[in-house]
């Protein structure tokens, strides 16, 4: 524990912020300039290179466009669960974060779908560079949705004992797990159109 | 904002006091023991290569025998074993010294206490950053014991060499990720704690210069290593499973074209590589102007000469650092256009270096100094960091940099910066704050001698590299250039360098001594030996957990020494004066920046 420094959940007055929305953007930044140097990894590649296969040929454009669906809804609930904590609402709080953690999971089921058939059909990262920024991109991307489902299952189980104890650092907790998960949606509805169509 | 931080802390035990500490202290001298190891060695390593220049081809006496027949046959040193030298050599004095030692030990031990805080944002998040360096840090090293041994590639690790090089490469790329991933829970945590931590009264115009410098620095820390961190992935793909993404098409390795799906570009790295290590080289060197403008501030006994005009400068600094970095890929053939752009860039954010510098000898002007060893030190970084300065003006201009690039000339420019330079200002760091940390005053003599010992030697080792590189000489040469017709002449500075880098290992033994004896023999202070102004002085030396016996109040500007009309030769910031009013009342300024 830190004993040091009392968790603080007010926002200091003249930066009209507290600390762990201070820390989530910093980290959001940065995962910002994470992504940014694939995306522009792909563009150098792509401009760079003799042939550039279509996205569309090669995946299983459907399957990402339900995928897609499946996780703008997750950010839908997401934001359902935090509202219900401020309406003081445990119940519904447990409805919509599990939701939310059920689209991620429908989410990585679909992904796993979308790889082993890819890997079924000789398409590995090492076949050509569109797949290889294929694989790399969505496998981070994949990593990030589980990483945020972790933690979302965590808020939800375990880690909601809090909400006895103290609410408002439960509801900034979670307030904060959403920022994460709202980018990680929004990488992906960066990534589906970049990949499957153009 | 932390209220009920004073309240009595329960006793810990021996692991939660001092390995698994969440106090901002402990991490930060944990950062900074670990830092000077990692220096320590990372100077070794430099030493057996001094050795090989000086006396190519020759065995090395006693200890060649220790290092096995795959690297030193019979003492001899093989190109191989030399190439892991040099690559881990600058992987470990850059990514596991320095900077662990400017901003994990001295950003940590300090800035929460220069703004008045009980500790850092995040504590656990603190806690780990430690771990997750030290990992990092270990798995590098280990690489060294991995059949093909450490990373060969230099500490840039270019394609396509680094993507054919053997399996202690892939180790390089795995330390690598660790350690982006700790200096990016550093950074979150320096940035939140300066934001919002700060004591009643600490607006950010009334910050320490030192603190400013941390802050900048995490910035780029923050945004700056992503990138490197992707293409780390990338080239771990090419490395693990046969992607190309830094490969071309047709490459012949060995006499055989290379099987690999082709289509990549190796400049690709070269990009993502350079747009993190640009800006790492003011994280290397920011720190260390914090430091010395803390010192110099505090050894003139007058304020800092054009406080705010150093605090735009270092803004200004970080924002451009993002715009430079292909001035490092010059004659790559990007075109002129390109390089006419970069090197704009680059001279432009000389500028800002510029004036932090004048600023700093104007600083000097008309001061009563005092010359202790952290002043020393300080003092002694102006000119050496000045001649890395402008030795680098030459290598941003294209037309010169294709003479220049990849000769002894960048060896010497960029060493002046952050050997004699940095480490300089962290040396005068660990004098100055030491009796803050322990309690106890290192010893003068002892400190003086390291002081002229260092200075001297560092000179007679990287002044002579200049001469070798305009002679033509490149680096990263295993033989040092014999073959080189157009060196010959030079070759024998490699004899002095090799000697004064000797001298200077047997200079850095006082401060060993020093620094282990002074924390029982040394003198005891009290709170504020130098009588210096700023916050972290009103604690305790050292403090206890928790800092501060009461919460400050900040009252003026860091730097109010000689105050015409004051009692003493200088106001903390922590005490009120009859020239300033306390916070609140004519508290025009915003809290912004
Ligand atoms: C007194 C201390 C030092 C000495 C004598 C020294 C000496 C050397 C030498 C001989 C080389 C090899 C050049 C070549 O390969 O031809 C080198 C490379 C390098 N050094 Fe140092 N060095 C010192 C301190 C430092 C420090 C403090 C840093 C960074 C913070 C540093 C960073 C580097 C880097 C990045 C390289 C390039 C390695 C590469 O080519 O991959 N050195 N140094
Ligand atoms: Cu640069």
């Amino acid at each position: 524990m830190s004993e040091a420094i009392p968790y603080t959940v007010d926002a200091r007055p003249d930066t009209g912020l507290n600390n762990v929305k201070i820390g989530i953007w910093l980290f959001l930044a940065s995962e910002v300039m994470l992504f940014g140097a694939l995306f522009a990894a792909y563009i150098l590649l792509r401009v760079g290179a003799d042939e550039w296969p279509v996205g569309s040929e090669i995946l299983n454009v459907p399957l990402a466009t339900l995928n897609t669906v499946v996780l703008i809804s997750s950010s839908v609930t997401m934001v359902m669960a935090w509202a219900s904590l401020i309406r003081k609402d445990f119940g519904k709080y447990r409805l919509y974060m599990g939701l939310t953690i059920l689209c991620a999971l429908g989410f990585l089921v679909i992904k796993y779908i979308e790889y082993s058939s890819k890997i079924h059909h000789g398409y590995l990262p090492e076949t050509n560079t569109f797949l290889a920024i294929y694989f790399t991109l969505t496998g981070l991307h994949g990593l990030h949705v589980v990483g945020g489902a972790a933690m979302n299952a965590y808020l939800w189980g375990p880690g909601a004992k809090m909400w006895k104890t103290a609410p408002q650092q439960f509801i900034n907790r979670v307030e904060a797990s959403g920022l994460f998960w709202h980018f990680v949606d929004l990488v992906w509805i960066f990534l589906f159109p970049v990949l499957y169509l153009l | 904002m932390a209220d009920h931080s004073h309240e009595h802390h329960p006793e810990l035990g021996f692991w939660r006091k001092y390995v698994f500490s969440v106090d901002h202290k402990v991490i930060g001298i944990q950062y900074a023991i670990t830092g000077l190891l990692f220096l320590l060695m990372g100077f070794c390593l430099m030493m057996l290569m001094r050795w090989q220049l000086a006396y190519p081809g020759e065995a090395l006496p006693i200890l060649g025998s220790l290092f096995g027949e795959d690297k030193m046959p019979g003492g001899i040193m093989l190109p191989e074993f030399y190439n892991q030298l040099g690559a881990m050599h600058g992987t470990i004095m850059v990514f596991l010294g320095v900077v662990p030692l400017a901003v994990g030990g001295f950003g940590n031990y300090v800035v929460p206490l220069q703004i008045g805080a009980p500790d850092m944002a995040f504590p656990r998040l603190n806690m780990m950053s430690y771990w997750v360096y030290l990992m990092g840090g270990l798995v590098m090293v280990a690489s060294f014991f991995v059949p093909g041994g450490a990373a060969q590639s230099g500490w840039t690790s270019y394609p396509p060499l680094a993507n054919i090089a053997s399996s202690g490469q892939t180790f390089w790329l795995l330390g690598m990720v660790l350690l982006i991933t700790s200096s990016l829970f550093g950074a979150v945590n320096f940035i939140t704690t300066i934001i919002q931590l700060r004591a009643d009264g600490l607006t950010f115009f009334k910050l320490p210069f030192f603190v400013w410098a941390q802050f900048v620095t995490a910035f780029l820390l923050l945004l700056a290593f992503p990138p490197l961190e992707a293409a780390g992935f990338m080239q771990l793909m090419d490395r693990l499973m046969d992607t190309s993404f830094f490969m071309p098409s047709g490459l012949v390795v060995s006499g055989e074209v290379l099987q690999n799906s082709g289509g990549g570009s190796p400049l690709l790295w070269q990009h993502l590589f350079w747009f993190l290590a640009h800006p790492e080289v003011y994280v290397l060197i920011l720190p260390a102007l914090g430091i010395v403008a803390e010192v110099i501030a505090n050894n003139t006994r007058k304020p800092l000469w054009g406080y705010k005009s150093l605090v735009y400068s270092v803004i200004f600094l970080g924002f451009m650092s993002f715009i430079v970095w292909a001035h490092h890929m010059f004659i790559t053939g990007m075109g002129s256009f390109m390089n006419a752009f970069f090197q704009t860039t680059t001279m432009i954010i000389s500028i800002p270096s510029v004036i932090i510098l004048t600023a700093l000898i104007f600083s000097l002007w008309g001061g009563s100094i005092r010359f202790n060893t952290p002043m020393l030190f300080a003092v002694a970084f102006l000119p050496m960091f000045g001649i890395g300065g402008l030795t680098g003006l030459p290598l941003g201009l294209s037309a010169s940099d294709i003479h220049l690039h990849d000769t002894y000339y960048v060896i010497a420019h960029f060493h002046y910066v952050v050997a004699p330079g940095t480490i300089f200002g962290l040396f005068a760091g660990i004098y100055y704050w030491y009796p803050k940390a322990t309690g106890r005053m290192m010893n003068e003599t002892l400190g003086k001698i390291h002081f002229w010992g260092s200075l001297i030697c560092m000179n007679g080792i990287f002044l002579p590299m200049f001469v070798q590189g305009m002679a033509g000489m490149q680096r990263r040469l295993y033989d040092g250039g014999s073959i080189y017709a157009h060196a010959q002449e030079t070759l024998d500075l490699h004899l002095m360098i090799g000697v004064s880098a000797w001298l200077m290992a047997i200079f850095q033994i006082p401060f060993i001594i020093n620094f282990f004896l002074s924390l029982k023999k040394g003198k005891a202070v009290s709170e504020n030996p130098w009588h210096a102004t700023t916050l972290e002085w009103a604690a305790p030396s050292p403090p206890p957990h928790g800092n501060f016996a009461t919460e400050p109040v900040v009252y003026g500007n860091p730097y109010e020494y000689s105050v015409p009309g004051a009692d003493k030769d200088y106001s903390p910031q922590f005490e009120p004066t009859q020239t300033t009013p306390p916070p609140g009342e004519a508290e025009a300024q915003p809290a912004g920046g």
